[in-house]
């Protein structure tokens, strides 16, 4: 071979793995903020169920402080916004247009776009938690508990939600990943806990509701920020077992294509 | 620019379900560039995935660059480029933001103002991809498979719905692409763009290569060369094939147009202009018809149309 160089000259190679899933994952949050819909589901929603509530006495929150229930109730919604139905209804767009395939073949591996779309994920909802505890403080939020806590029940749900999230896009097509995840996220804003306290249900469906990944993660964030709980075991149990579920059946049957 | 083979598939077999989309293929693509050619449905595609690493072969081998492209993905993924036949672009991206986005999963990429320029995805702007016009999306495609400086670049039907000067664009950078030392393999129905641009041709049909050769070696092969000449209506045609070589037809086909079929070179010209000098026939608009590609891959494949 002689050493020719021209323009085109092969010079292969990828780039430090560090680099292509930061490259990623900020290209995934870009796509993300500058989508209308994701937008409206990921901040509009949860800002507007957030103050409207808060100032308009429409559901019967318990005793206290109504700004003191549905913060907790509101974050648990931001987080299912973004993990599950954003990246459910993005995931299921990419798999569909090619997006998925074309990146199969690049350099960067598939197991880190998955970690690019976790740390895209992460990074959207510190945004969120960031403007919804600003709004919460401005109407009068005063919470309790253990910041580790609160932690590790966003950390579970995201899994919880992502393995799920994921398992829909890999599995149904487009459309029906959008329709569903639309409707899921409806439901479970409804019966989850966010902004209708469970105890609405009766006893029965209290039960049953309470094991939904989403009434775990607003109950457990409930238990620490309004009660000032400690850890919250049981909710963590079940967003636990929800994650493991989630992400072994997606991992088994998301199709790339 | 002879080496090993960049591409070898030996005995490829892929089935999807019951339906049998490649049955025994093989196909050796040396340095330069390939065209596989055929018919809608007959197993370009799923071949060129293969060697992309997309499916895993039922049967055979596949070796890309000498490597393995399902167990040794990781290894071949930054030497090859790949152009999916749609798609592949986040539908809220700009062109630019996402083959720079490409470029930055690569350790040495080209200089993405440069091939922006070089395509004319220039004028593409703050538009969103699903908006791009179709010829824009193909050229963005084009230029993320070869913005990472790969060895190898698979273009799946590259020019397919261009307009004739993106066309000539796209042959035109993958004509530089083989004189930087850049090997293509490029899926086509365009008989045209493999005689223009191909080293070799693999003609593909019922998940087999039926023929494979440089477009000379297949347009000389097999097939009949064709001479036609008009003069006065009724000549005495058995006479003319009297005249002729034993292999040769000659026929009159409309009133005054007359058709001889068979090995056509200099000493049939000869025999056919003075059997007219003899019978005192001026042979006006007399030619001779060199097989093009496409009469060749019409003749191999079939002429009836396919689903």
């Amino acid at each position: 071979m002689t050493t020719a160089s021209g323009t085109y000259t092969p010079k292969p190679g990828a780039a430090p793995l560090p680099r292509m899933i930061a490259a990623q994952a900020a290209l995934e949050t870009r796509m993300l903020l500058r989508n209308g819909e994701q937008l409206l589901l990921t901040v509009v929603i949860p800002t507007l169920l957030l103050v409207l509530f808060s100032s308009v006495d429409i559901v019967d929150t318990g005793k206290g402080e109504a700004v003191d229930f549905l913060t907790p109730g509101v974050l648990a919604l931001a987080v299912m916004s973004t993990a599950f139905t954003g990246q459910a209804i993005a995931t299921g767009f990419e798999r569909r247009y090619g997006v998925l395939k074309r990146l199969a073949s690049s350099p960067l591996p598939r197991w880190g776009l998955m970690a690019a779309k976790t740390a895209s994920v992460l990074v959207t909802e510190i945004l969120q938690v960031i403007l919804l505890t600003v709004i919460a403080f401005a109407l009068g939020w005063s919470p309790h508990g253990n910041p580790f806590a609160v932690l590790l029940l966003l950390v579970l749900g995201t899994a919880a939600f992502s393995g799920l999230g994921l398992l829909m896009a890999g599995t149904l097509k487009a459309e029906a990943t959008l329709a569903a995840a639309n409707l899921v996220f409806l439901l479970l804003l409804v019966g989850g806990g966010v902004v209708v306290p469970l105890e609405k249900f009766g006893p029965a469906g209290q039960h049953v509701l309470g094991l939904l990944p989403i009434s775990a993660l607003s109950d457990g964030l409930r238990d620490v920020l309004r009660h000032g709980a400690g850890v919250p075991w049981g909710d963590l149990g079940i967003l636990a077992v929800w994650a493991v579920l989630g992400l072994a059946a997606a991992g088994k049957f998301f199709r790339w294509e | 620019m002879r080496s090993e083979p960049v591409v070898q598939v030996q005995a490829l077999v892929k089935r999807y379900g019951t339906k049998t989309a490649v049955s025994g293929l093989d196909l050796a693509a040396r340095a330069g560039v390939t065209a596989v050619l055929g018919p809608n449905g007959a197993g370009k595609t799923t071949t060129v995935e293969t060697c992309e690493g997309y499916r895993k072969p039922d049967s055979g081998t596949v070796r890309v660059l000498g490597l393995d492209p399902v167990r040794q993905s990781a290894e071949l993924r930054p030497r090859i480029g790949v152009m999916l036949q749609s798609g592949g672009v986040y539908s809220g991206a700009r062109a630019d933001e996402m083959l720079r986005h490409v470029a930055k999963l690569h350790a040495h990429p080209l200089d993405v103002d440069a091939l922006i320029e070089r395509l004319g995805l220039g004028s593409c702007g703050r538009t969103s991809y699903r908006r791009l016009s179709g010829g824009q999306q193909q050229r963005l495609a084009l230029a993320m498979a070869v913005v990472g400086r790969p060895e190898l670049v698979f273009l799946d039907e590259p020019t397919a719905g261009l307009d004739p000067q993106a066309r000539r664009a796209t042959w035109d950078l993958v004509r530089d692409l083989r004189a930087d030392g850049v090997s293509v393999i490029l899926t086509t129905h365009y008989m045209e763009e493999a005689e223009q641009l191909a080293d070799d041709v693999a003609i593909i049909d019922g998940g087999r290569v039926i023929a494979q050769g440089s477009p000379e070696e297949l347009c000389k092969g097999g097939a009949e060369n064709t001479l036609r000449f008009t003069g006065r209506p009724g000549l005495d045609v058995a006479s003319l094939l009297k005249a002729l070589p034993a292999d040769c037809t000659a026929a009159e086909l409309t009133p005054g147009a007359y058709r001889v079929a068979g090995k056509v070179n200099p000493q049939l010209l000869a025999t056919v202009t003075s059997w007219c000098a003899q019978h005192g026939v001026m042979p006006d608009r007399i030619s001779v018809e060199q097989h093009t590609l496409e009469d060749v891959f019409l003749e191999i494949t079939g002429k009836e149309l396919r689903s």
